[in-house]
């Protein structure tokens, strides 16, 4: 699987999702700059977490109008898989890739801790090697990740099965309606989720729940 | 130059977190019956030109492109 991941001021989690890609795929990604446009032939395109711009006017907001999402705009609408964790999310939503919008935690607080997750649907292109109603383990760490959309928009989320991961247990950790951690566009190749797959990928992590992901992804390339 | 004010608030419906923590903090400060509190931005823009229309469709521009987030947020412009 080929792969890219980009870079903006401020993002922080590019190496762990760089470690997970090359450990999982047995390739390291390419590393793109937010000013290229001109973007490599790949599978699949991440947007990592951090904190670009600082969190500036909204997080993701700035980051979202850099040259490089016009690129991953195209990418997108010709088929390229997309995928943003935390800040990544953040940054698909303000792009318009993907619907709603993420608000401040409504405990106001930072949470840095591990949730559960449900697979709500296991029939994407990031979710095959997991079962659906699976609840798998995952860490978060975020301070805007009130997931919102207005009652039609979230009518059409949910009736399509754009909806791919939902806070399980009793976890949410932020408010999100819905218990919503993750969304994907209608024609299913751009998913955004808050969680971070990437940091439990294996046993030094004390886990690989967050591995199906990744190996979906593979699946589906090499099939 | 044109000077111009743009403000941004929540649309009603969206929960606003940050309004009710205030909300709270304004009522243990003693300030009884405040309700309804919503934080929003105020962005002050100083537009290199004299042409008021063109200043208005400029700046509104800038609410849908940049300012504002209109899945969550509205916007009003007033020129000086």
């Amino acid at each position: 699987m080929k792969s890219a991941v980009v870079q903006l001021p401020g993002l922080n989690r590019d190496r762990d999702m760089i470690a997970a890609l090359t450990k999982i795929s047995g390739t390291a990604p390419v590393t793109v700059w937010q000013t290229e446009t001109d973007l490599p032939d790949v599978d699949l395109i991440v947007i990592p977490g951090g904190f670009s711009y600082g969190d500036y006017l909204r997080c993701g907001a700035i980051a979202a109008r850099m040259p490089v999402m016009q690129a991953i705009k195209a990418k997108a609408e010709a088929g390229v898989k997309v995928l943003g964790v935390c800040n990544g999310f953040q940054i698909l939503l303000e792009a318009g890739l993907l619907p709603g919008a993420l608000m401040r935690n409504a405990s106001l607080k930072f949470v840095c801790r591990e949730v559960k997750l449900e697979v709500a649907n296991a029939e994407t292109d990031f979710t095959r090697a997991y079962d659906k109603g699976q609840i798998i383990r995952c860490p978060v760490a975020h301070h805007d990740g009130n997931f919102f959309a207005d009652a039609e928009t979230l009518a059409a989320i949910e009736g399509n099965g754009q909806v791919v991961f939902r806070y399980a247990e009793g976890t949410n950790p932020n408010g999100s309606i819905n218990d919503i951690a993750g969304v994907m566009n209608a024609k299913g190749n751009v998913l955004g989720l808050m969680p971070h797959p990437e940091n439990l990928i294996e046993a030094a992590h004390g886990g690989s729940d967050g591995r199906g992901l990744f190996a979906s992804v593979l699946d589906v390339i090499a099939a | 130059m044109i000077k111009a004010r743009v403000t941004v608030t929540l649309k009603n419906g969206v929960l606003d977190p940050q309004g009710k923590a205030i909300e709270g903090a304004l009522g243990s400060l003693g300030f009884d019956g405040v309700g309804g509190i919503r934080q929003g931005k105020v962005f002050d823009l100083e537009l290199a030109t004299a042409d008021r229309a063109k200043a208005e469709a400029d700046l509104k521009a800038m609410c849908e492109k940049l300012l504002a987030n209109t899945v969550i947020e509205n916007y009003t412009i007033a020129l000086a």
